[in-house]
């Protein structure tokens, strides 16, 4: 529904390699993330998978293969056409980085400032709207330092999302957050994709989250320093590809509850 | 039924419709007005505002409710969300139904989350205060500034107390990694500093001995000089900029990540395992570096002194000896030491006053630089009037 050149595949990863110095990362790479759906990329601490992420966000240059935004390589961009990538993707950050020294409404405005061509009025109505759809309606003149976490997490959403970007990357998203917080953002993560039909790459390890949100998962196994598995979270369950990715999805039934179960109610 | 053109002559971009761009009309249906929503959406394009639709739009009949007709409405964004919210405010203010029936399937949803009342009471601006509350709050402030200070000195010397009696463990390892970066790691800048001081000091001893013919006192000036005042006084306020800056950041830095709280939660005093080593290991490495100073310096002054006054090395090292004295020399390696100390101490303490964000580490750097070098100049004031008094 929402404004988008793009075509179907938004992001597209081929052959990718990921190494810190001479130190291999992650190996092997090769998957697509559709238009539209809400794709996870899941796996234990330590398996790549914020490294992943800060790849697919052009942070870091893979040292092989190639990431393919929309079919530009980012790697090859040159400026404008980098400028133009990043124009259309928000991203949240696992310690959601709002700018200490400048408000809420700022830390929402400055994105808006930089991309387009807006007119102050306009700015201030969109960051009033951006704070109001997490909740924030009033606390634009407040410093992150004077939130709570999950009022942080919140305000680093509505700045993810001040743009309307096409792809929005979600780093841990439920990281330091209580289930019912973390719930009300899987429901806004949701409520995102369905009015405005955004691509949302969400990397996490929150097996509530994982089930309740994703269309597709991306498990990366840290032994084999490679993606393993992708599919529906639910359809990985029932029939894994491989022991880790049955531990890893079962985890919470072995302990004692259902996948979902706590969160499950409020569906 | 009586189609209204959105914006009438007055916006006239809203009302021309470019075959993509957002735009909307206003017509009266019955006891409704309905909004015909159409094209793209887009918050960079121009998109129309509901006041001046409904400016334009009035009826002489009040209507009951406000519909919405999405045919030919394209894509859209949150320029469209803005379009709605503003419609919705107006209609709670003018008494009209609000019927989100004909908006595509899920903006309505979007449009009960922008509602939602926040969980907290919304804060109150600070109410701007008077001239006299705004000197009595500075002026607690400073009390408060006072106190805390003295408290942080009495808890280090706690600190030195319990190390004394070997109570607390010091922290070794990063006492020698303080001692290096504040002497090895010092050296260059201080070198550099130092020369040119004592050059700068005979160049002034040239000026103005010349004058009396008494050209060969100039070593007599370099050497009192930097020996008595310039090498501690210059050692010092390079130091409060390049170590007690740091000592600030750090500590700031740390207090920020929750690393002191870290341990405090363990029992460790962060006095003793962080603001000791610094200090302590600042202290020691003052003295060196203010004898080195004074040699630099002193160096400095004899270039200028063979160059400009055409003194002989001989000469001008027969001058220093016969008017110089060791105890000048130990005024100044004591001197040096309370400088260490008071840079040691203030970077610590305003590393550990630190608010909570990234602009308060540096708040506390600038602070600690500022205080420390008034401190030192202040000092010096004072141990040179001493000296003075008690004819050293």
């Amino acid at each position: 529904m929402t404004i988008s050149e793009m075509g179907e595949i938004p992001i597209e990863v081929r052959d990718l390699t990921l190494r810190y110095g001479s130190v291999t990362v992650l190996q092997e790479l090769n998957f697509q993330v559709r238009r539209g759906e809400i794709f996870v990329i899941m796996g234990g601490s330590g398996s790549g998978k914020s490294t992943l992420l800060k790849h697919l966000i052009g942070l870091n240059v893979p040292a092989e293969g190639a990431i393919l935004f929309d079919g530009e390589e980012i790697g090859a961009a040159d400026a404008t056409l980098r400028k133009g990538i990043l124009r259309r993707i928000g991203v949240l950050y696992q310690n959601n980085a709002l700018w200490s020294g400048l408000t809420l409404a700022e830390n929402v405005a400055l994105p808006l400032e930089e991309y387009t061509s807006l007119s102050r009025e306009s700015i201030d109505e969109v960051v009033a709207l951006k704070l109001a759809l997490v909740g924030l309606r009033g606390f634009g003149a407040l410093y992150p330092s004077e939130l709570s976490g999950g009022m942080r997490k919140r305000a680093a959403l509505a700045r993810a999302t001040a743009i309307d970007p096409e792809v929005l990357f979600l780093d841990e998203p439920s990281a330091g957050l209580d289930p019912i917080t973390a719930s009300r953002l899987d429901d806004l993560v949701l409520q995102l994709r369905a009015s405005f039909s955004t691509t949302i790459v969400v990397v996490t390890h929150d097996l509530d989250s994982i089930f309740r949100i994703a269309d597709r998962a991306l498990f990366l196994d840290i032994t084999e320093k490679t993606m393993t598995a992708l599919g529906p979270p639910v359809a990985l369950r029932d029939d894994p590809p491989s022991e880790e990715v049955r531990l890893f999805l079962t985890r919470n039934r072995e302990t004692g509850g259902a996948p979902g179960a706590v969160r499950g109610d409020e569906r | 039924m009586t189609p209204e053109k959105a914006g009438g002559a007055t916006n006239p971009e809203t009302t021309t419709r470019t075959g993509t761009e957002g735009s909307a009309t206003l017509r009266r249906d019955a006891d409704a007005l309905v909004v015909e929503l159409s094209g793209d959406w887009a918050l960079e394009g121009a998109t129309p505002r509901f006041a001046r639709l409904v400016v334009n739009g009035a009826d002489e009949r009040s209507p009951d409710a406000l519909d919405f007709e999405a045919t030919e409405l394209g894509a859209w964004d949150s320029s469209l969300l803005i379009f709605l919210v503003q419609a919705r405010s107006y209609c709670e203010t003018h008494d009209l139904e609000f019927r989100e029936a004909g908006l595509p399937g899920g903006i309505g949803d979007l449009l009960e989350l922008a509602r939602a009342v926040p969980g907290r009471a919304i804060q109150d601006p600070p109410v701007a205060a008077s001239f006299l509350a705004r000197i009595g709050s500075r002026g607690l402030a400073a009390g408060h500034a006072v106190l805390d200070s003295i408290t942080f000195l009495g808890e280090v010397t706690g600190g030195v107390a319990r190390m004394l009696r070997s109570r607390c463990r010091m922290r070794w390892q990063s006492f020698w990694v303080v001692v290096q970066s504040n002497s090895s790691g010092a050296l260059p800048i201080v070198t550099l500093i130092a020369f040119l001081t004592g050059m700068i000091i005979a160049f002034l001893g040239a000026a103005v001995l010349r004058r009396f013919g008494a050209g060969y006192f100039v070593s007599y000036l370099v050497g009192y000089g930097m020996l008595r005042e310039m090498a501690a006084l210059m050692t010092g306020i390079i130091m409060a900029g390049r170590t007690g800056a740091a000592f600030a950041a750090e500590l700031g830095s740390m207090k920020i990540s929750e690393e002191i709280d870290a341990l405090r939660t363990l029992g460790i005093s962060p006095i003793d395992h962080l603001v000791l080593p610094r200090v302590l290991g600042l202290l020691v490495a003052m003295p060196f570096l203010t004898i080195y100073a004074a040699f630099v310096g002193i160096l400095g002054g004899m270039v200028v002194a063979i160059t400009v006054l055409d003194l002989g090395v001989t000469q001008f090292v027969n001058g220093l000896l016969t008017a110089v004295t060791i105890s000048d020399g130990l005024l100044g390696v004591f001197k040096g030491t309370v400088f260490g100390l008071i840079i040691g101490l203030v970077g610590c303490m305003k590393g550990l006053q630190t608010g909570t964000d990234a602009s308060a580490v540096g708040r506390a750097a600038t602070s600690a630089v500022v205080l420390g070098i008034t401190l030192i100049i202040g000092a010096n004031a004072v141990i040179d009037w001493l000296s003075v008094l008690l004819d050293l």
